[in-house]
Parts: C-alpha cells; sequence; structure tokens
C-alpha cells in the first residue's frame, strides 16, 4: 500500500527529472557538445549518488513547514504538485518543482488546521529570492575567473572545445548531484513521516528506511531525465539568453553552487564553527537559480542580450506556482478525503464529512463512516534490519559479470561489424578498380585496334612501294633485255621505233630511286620500335642487317628482297645465312619467326 | 577522454600545417610573378611547380580537417563557419596558383613601362595576405588580437586596389604601343591580383565576425 501511494511522489520525481535536467545538461546537449545519452547516463547516477547521501537536509526544513503525517496525505499533496508542474509544463510556463510542493503542502496545512511554521516558511522563501542572487554572483565571479584564465592560458580554440567538453561533463555531474541532494525533498520529503522503518545492510554500507524513500525518489527522477528530458534539453535550451560553452560550463557551475550550498550540512557546520550564521537547508528552486546565473551574466555583458520578457514570463511562474499548486492541493485533498474516504492528516478537518472537529480541545473524535487507512504504528519501535550483505555481493557480481559479457558481446559485435564495413569496403573499392581498369582495357584495346589498322595500313603501303620496285626492277632486265635484243641486230636494220621503245622503259624507271628511299623512311618509321628492340637484344648488327630484318618482317621472299635492295637472291640467302650466325639462331627456329616476335 | 584530447591535438596541428601551405604558397606567388615580370623564366618554372604542390597539400589538409570536424563534432556551433574560413583562406592559394599558371599559359607581354607598376601591385595584394593569416592563426589562439592585424590587411587592401587603378589607367592611357587586346589582357591579370587581396578582406571581416559571435 506504501509503494501503491509512492506513486504521486515518484511522477513528481519523473516531472523533476524531465524539466530539471535541462537545467543542468541542456546548454551542452542543446549545443550538440555532448551527447544525450551521455548526459543522461551521467546525470541519473549522480542525481541518485546526490539523493541517497546528501538528500537529508531539505526535507527536514519541509518536514517543519508542514509535516504531512498521513500517508494519503503525501499522496495527495505530491499529487497535486506533480500534477502543477505537469500542467504549467504543458502550457510552457516556467515552473519550479520546490515552489510547486511548497504551495502543495500549505494548501494541506490549510485544509487540515495545520499551523503554517512562519519561520521555515519565510527560510524558504528567502532562497527563493537569495538563490538566484548568490547564482548570478557566483556566476560572474566564475565567469571573470574563466576569462581570466583563458587570457593568460592562450589555448588553442579546438583543444579548448575538448577541455569545455569534459567540463561540461564533469561541471554536469556535480551539478546532477546537488540537484538529487537539494531537490530530492520536493520529490519524497511529504513522505518522510510515512517511510518503513526498516533498515537494508548491504556489509558495507547500510540504507534506512528514509534513504530507501530518496533512493526511490532518485530513480524516478533519473526515470524522468532518460525519458522526458531531451525534448525539454532541445527545445528549452537557450531560451532565456544565447549561452556560449564556456558560458554554460559558468551558468552551470554556478546553479549547482548554489544548490548545493542549500543541502550541505557539513558546509553549513563549517560555516556555524567559524562563526557565521547557519546555512538554511532548504531545497532550492534549480530553474530560479540557473536564471540567477544567466541573468548575472547578462548583467556583466551590458544586459543587452537578455530577453526581458521570458523574464517577465518566469517571475510570473514563480508567483503562480505555488498558488495553483496550493489550490489544486486543497481540492485534490477535498475529493480524496470526501469521494474516497482517505485519511489524509492525523487532524480531523472541518472540510472532511464525518469529521468533527472539536476546536477546544482539538479532540478528534471519527465516526464510523470514515474510512481510516494506517499504514503502520506512528509509535516508535525497533525498525527491522534486514541483512544484505550476502544477496548484495551476489547482485553485485551478477551485475559485474553480465556488464563483461555485454561489453564482451560489444566488442566482439563491433569487430564483425568493422570486418563487415572492411569486406564492403574492400568490394566497394574491387568493383570500382574493376569498373576503372575495364575502362582503361576498352581504351587500350581500341587504342590497340588503331594501331593495328595504323601499322596493317603502313605495311600495305610499305608492300606497294616494294612490289612497284619488284616490278620497276623488272622493267630494268625487260630494258637490259631489249638493248640486248637490239644490239644483236644489224646496224642497217636500226629503226627509230627501237629507241622510242628504249625511251618508254627507262621513263618508267626514273622514279626509281625516289621510291627506293621512301621506302627506307616508311620502313625506319614503322619500325622504330622495332629497330629498337633488334638494337637491344643484337647489339652488333650492321645497317643492311637490320635492313634485311625489317624486309624479313614483312614476310617478304628472298627473291622479293633481292629484287628491293638490287642484289642477287643468292646474295640475300648468303646475308641471311649470316644473319642467322650472328643471332645465334637454331636450327629449328625460322629467322622470319623470330624477327616477327621482335 | 584521451582519444578527444589527441584528435583535437592533431587538428590543431593540422590547422597550423594548412595556414603554413598558404604561407608559403603566398611567397611562391609573389616570387614568380616578379620572376615573370623580370624575365626569369627557370625561377619562375621552379615558382609555379612549388605553388603548385602547396596547393595540393593544401587541399588535402584542408578536407581532413573538415573530416574531424563532422565526424568528431568538434565545435559543434562554430565549426561551419571556422571551415568556411578555411575555405576562403584556401582560395587564396587556389587563385595564386591558377593565376601563375595563367602567367605560363598566356605570356601576357608587359612592357617596361608597367613592369614597376606590376610589382608593385603584387606586393601589395601579398602584403595584404601575409597580415590575414597572422590573423587567422591568432584567432585560434588569442581571439582578442584578431582586430590589430585586420586593420593592417584593410589597409593593404585600399593599397592593392589604388595601385591597380593607377595601373588600370596607364595600361589604357598612358601606353600607346599596345593594341586593345593586349591592354584587355593586362587589365585581366591586373584584376586578378587585385582580387587576392579582395579575399584576404573578405577573411577579415570573417574573422572579425567570428571573434563576436565567439565572445558571445
Amino acid at each position: 500500500m506504501f509503494l501503491f501511494f509512492l506513486t504521486s511522489g515518484l511522477f513528481l520525481g519523473w516531472t523533476l527529472g524531465a524539466n530539471d535536467a535541462s537545467n543542468v545538461f541542456g546548454s551542452a546537449v542543446g549545443s550538440k557538445m555532448i551527447k544525450f545519452k551521455q548526459a543522461a547516463i551521467i546525470a541519473s547516477i549522480f542525481v541518485i549518488l546526490g539523493a541517497v547521501l546528501q538528500g537529508a537536509g531539505g526535507s527536514d526544513t519541509l518536514g517543519k513547514l508542514g509535516s504531512v503525517d498521513a500517508l494519503g496525505g503525501a499522496f495527495t499533496v505530491a499529487l497535486a504538485a506533480g500534477i502543477s508542474v505537469f500542467w504549467m509544463t504543458k502550457l510552457k510556463l516556467p515552473v519550479s518543482t520546490s515552489q510547486a510542493v511548497v504551495g502543495a503542502i500549505i494548501g494541506w496545512n490549510f485544509f487540515t488546521h495545520n499551523p503554517t511554521d512562519m519561520s521555515s516558511l519565510t527560510k524558504i522563501v528567502t532562497t527563493w529570492i537569495s538563490g538566484p542572487i548568490l547564482g548570478g554572483i557566483f556566476a560572474i565571479l566564475l565567469f571573470k575567473l574563466l576569462q581570466f584564465v583563458l587570457k593568460r592560458s592562450k589555448t588553442h580554440l579546438i583543444k579548448l572545445d575538448a577541455y569545455i567538453k569534459y567540463s561540461l561533463l564533469i561541471v554536469g555531474a556535480f551539478g546532477s548531484y546537488s540537484l538529487g541532494a537539494n531537490n530530492i525533498a520536493n520529490v519524497v520529503g511529504v513522505f518522510i513521516p510515512s517511510a518503513p522503518d526498516i533498515t537494508l545492510n548491504f556489509g558495507f554500507f547500510t540504507l534506512d528506511g528514509t534513504q530507501l524513500l530518496f533512493l526511490a525518489g532518485g530513480i524516478s527522477i533519473a526515470v524522468g531525465i532518460m525519458t522526458y528530458s531531451r525534448k525539454v534539453m532541445l527545445t528549452v535550451g537557450n531560451s532565456l539568453m544565447k549561452l556560449n560553452a564556456e558560458t554554460a560550463i559558468v551558468v552551470v557551475l554556478a546553479h549547482s553552487l548554489v544548490l548545493f550550498v542549500f543541502s550541505s550540512q557539513s558546509l553549513s557546520n563549517l560555516f556555524v564553527n567559524i562563526g557565521l550564521p547557519a546555512i538554511p537547508m532548504v531545497p532550492v528552486s534549480s530553474s530560479q537559480a540557473i536564471v540567477g546565473a544567466i541573468l548575472g551574466i547578462g548583467i556583466l555583458k551590458g544586459g543587452g542580450n537578455i530577453h526581458m520578457k521570458v523574464i517577465g514570463k518566469i517571475a510570473v511562474g514563480w508567483i503562480i506556482t505555488p498558488v495553483i499548486a496550493g489550490l489544486i492541493s486543497f481540492f485534490a485533498l477535498f475529493f480524496m478525503s470526501n469521494l474516497f474516504n482517505l485519511q489524509v492528516s492525523q487532524n480531523p478537518s472541518k472540510f472532511v464529512k464525518g469529521d468533527v472537529f472539536v476546536e477546544d480541545n482539538n479532540k478528534l473524535q471519527i465516526d464510523n463512516k470514515t474510512k481510516i487507512i494506517n499504514s503502520h504504528d506512528f509509535d516508535k519501535v525497533e525498525p527491522a534490519i534486514i541483512e544484505l550483505y550476502k544477496p548484495a555481493v551476489v547482485v553485485v557480481l551478477v551485475i559485474l559479470l553480465i556488464l563483461l559479457v555485454y561489453q564482451f558481446y560489444i566488442i566482439l559485435n563491433i569487430k564483425e561489424k568493422n570486418i563487415i564495413e572492411e569486406q564492403e569496403e574492400h568490394v566497394i573499392k574491387y568493383n570500382a578498380q574493376q569498373i576503372l581498369l575495364e575502362n582503361e582495357l576498352k581504351i587500350t584495346n581500341n587504342a590497340k585496334a588503331e594501331l593495328e589498322k595504323e601499322i596493317e595500313f603502313k605495311e600495305k603501303e610499305q608492300k606497294k612501294i616494294a612490289l612497284s620496285i619488284i616490278r620497276k626492277n623488272e622493267i630494268l632486265s625487260k630494258l637490259k633485255m631489249e638493248i640486248e635484243r637490239i644490239k644483236s641486230k644489224p646496224e642497217k636494220s636500226l629503226k627509230f621505233s627501237d629507241l622510242n621503245t628504249l625511251k618508254v622503259l627507262i621513263l618508267d624507271n626514273l622514279n626509281l630511286e625516289k621510291e627506293r628511299k621512301s621506302l627506307d623512311i616508311y620502313i625506319k618509321e614503322l619500325n622504330n620500335s622495332f629497330f629498337q628492340n633488334l638494337e637491344r637484344k643484337y647489339p652488333g648488327l650492321t645497317n643492311n642487317e637490320k635492313k634485311l630484318c625489317s624486309l624479313l618482317r614483312l614476310k617478304l621472299s628472298s627473291k622479293e628482297i633481292a629484287s628491293i635492295l638490287n642484289i642477287t637472291p643468292k646474295s640475300v640467302e648468303v646475308n641471311r645465312y649470316r644473319l642467322r650466325k650472328k643471332m645465334n639462331i637454331g636450327k629449328d627456329e625460322k629467322l622470319p619467326k623470330v624477327i616477327r616476335k621482335l | 577522454m584521451i582519444s578527444i584530447f589527441k584528435r583535437s591535438k592533431s587538428v590543431a596541428i593540422s590547422i597550423d600545417e594548412f595556414f603554413d601551405k598558404v604561407d608559403l604558397g603566398t611567397l611562391n606567388f609573389k616570387k614568380g610573378v616578379n620572376n615573370y615580370i623580370n624575365g626569369n623564366s627557370i625561377e619562375f618554372a621552379q615558382n609555379l611547380n612549388s605553388i603548385t604542390v602547396l596547393e595540393q597539400e593544401a587541399d588535402t589538409i584542408q578536407r581532413k580537417i573538415g573530416n574531424d570536424f563532422y565526424l568528431h563534432s568538434l565545435m559543434p556551433n562554430y565549426s561551419s563557419d571556422i571551415l568556411n574560413l578555411l575555405e576562403m583562406v584556401d582560395d587564396i592559394i587556389d587563385m595564386s596558383k591558377d593565376l601563375l599558371s595563367q602567367f605560363d599559359v598566356e605570356t601576357p607581354h608587359i612592357p617596361e613601362a608597367i613592369k614597376k607598376d606590376f610589382s608593385e601591385l603584387v606586393n601589395a595584394s601579398s602584403k595584404s595576405v601575409k597580415n590575414v593569416l597572422p590573423a587567422s592563426r591568432i584567432f585560434f589562439t588569442q581571439p582578442d588580437n584578431v582586430k590589430d592585424s585586420i586593420q593592417k590587411v584593410l589597409f593593404y587592401h585600399r593599397e592593392t586596389h589604388n595601385l591597380s587603378t593607377n595601373l588600370k589607367r596607364k595600361i589604357f592611357q598612358d601606353i600607346d604601343s599596345l593594341i586593345l587586346s593586349e591592354k584587355l589582357h593586362l587589365r585581366y591579370f591586373a584584376l586578378h591580383i587585385e582580387q587576392i587581396s579582395d579575399v584576404a578582406k573578405n577573411i577579415a571581416h570573417q574573422l572579425s565576425s567570428l571573434v563576436i559571435k565567439i565572445k558571445m
């Protein structure tokens, strides 16, 4: 039953986590300096630590303001505060959980005729004013200090960015710790009088009923951070004033210091020891502290950057929140007691049907219709001690084992992912290279085809010239034979027509030398690389032998070569034989084939 | 944690290297144009080769810096401004290399009468770049001191503009030996030299606004 009633407190914790985590990590996440996941994990851990280790201070003050002595009342008060915060957040009005809770407690005081402790209320209201002022002062001092350090250090902007990232994380962790320590009283403070009297012994540390309550509250804040704060961080971010990363650190640190100061019993004791007044342990509004810090920076920078409309809205929100929460609390208590017969206080109330309120002696008389829910006996009894040393060790070991396995799984997964990515990259690279090579091959093939065509054409040209030389040599032979024929004729029988025949033959022969030169040029041009290869492989060849090689490469017969070189076919055969010797070609190999391979 | 400090250190070194390349590129540009004017073709070819290599190296470093900025979310609020600044600085070496290459390809005829003017124009334009580079460097370590160098950049930009106007006037009004196409050709080179100092001036303005943004 206690856990059921605690849900309203947990709901309040959830709204606090959803809203106030943005005060700590809003600027960092909003400006993408820190990833939300990172911020949420750190904030959750440190909020819980702060709540459990240092959450008691603020709760005492809230208890003095109004000790909600019935579980039903605590449920309703927390629910009223939670609804006010949720509703005002939905209406996009600035809201503080601390003010909502105080308003709801005062509503409970009104409903149950409990006197409101004015000194506690004054203390709390004073911190609502002094909190932002202190935040502003801290922010100004810290900002000046940071500026001084940055000016002196001459750190590279990129390195500074890395320092800022980690400073934001550290300051955020401190801020979360302070938030948990200071604001946990808002979340579960009203349930403290109804907390179960048990102590859990984990061996190396123990948790009493109140601390367990704080732990549950801390977890609810952490859930709020994890589930809903992202939206707030990304949208609310820098609505009051545009903050850069350095200013964000200062603002968050100033805010955290304010929360820490109002929740640290040790600091308060230190003040007392040195003769200063004690610091009141009061839950301070995180939003107010942050607004104060931002205003301090704004004032330091000349005030031009501050959005006065937003400040006005916040100020109105500060006044409206406790009033609305008080009214909601009052009416909720009325409905809870009269509709559901829920006991909201140990005191009788004139607003509760069936309660007989006797003002003279404050004597309680309850009729049979009033349903009473007593979660436990308020008489002092020895708290039950539950030994959890062994189970705690086992749980810790199991958690560590799970974490280890999970980490191992992640590492394996990452490795596998990296391998797959690498393989995919290789495939992509391979495909790209293949396409590139195919294109290159295509281009080379085209070029080769072009070259082959050209060579073919030039070979044809060469052959044409060679054949023309052969033909002209034949003509010369004819001419020689004609002359011999004429010579063999008797002198008297010589005719003018014989001379004409000779003239025609000579005219045909006139261009012979010219064409031979042209052939030489063609051979050299076409066989440029061939000659280079030939010289490299067979350095001792003469020019005539090289020429013979080039003609053999054209698959010309000895007779044709003889005709081109104007020597006898026998001489060509002798030259071929010498060439074979010089080139050291075996008997089984064919000379033209060896030459064509070059 | 250590990795991000290492990464930020390596990016800071890369930024410094990038400025070194642009600085050397500017020196080569200045010497290259002066060598062309004085007819030292071998030295000019060396300057052109050097600036080509430097420009490629600067491009590679700039791409690496950009990658690091986006991959590791460095300075998320100012990354686009800073990368834009580096892009503008890279424009200086790109334009210098292109201009030197144009001198090489187009071989403009520079009459003796205006050689000195051309040399002065290049020197003034290079000085505006020479001042904007330290300003860009110092922006990363002492943003408050950027304004000292910016004034010099603006001064040399104005000086370049005046020299360029005088040179163009001389080309079109005083030198009769040139035909119109030659005059237009020379005007085109004067304009391009002047444009390098325009980029320096734009960088100076970008730096001023960045300083304000960072200090906000």
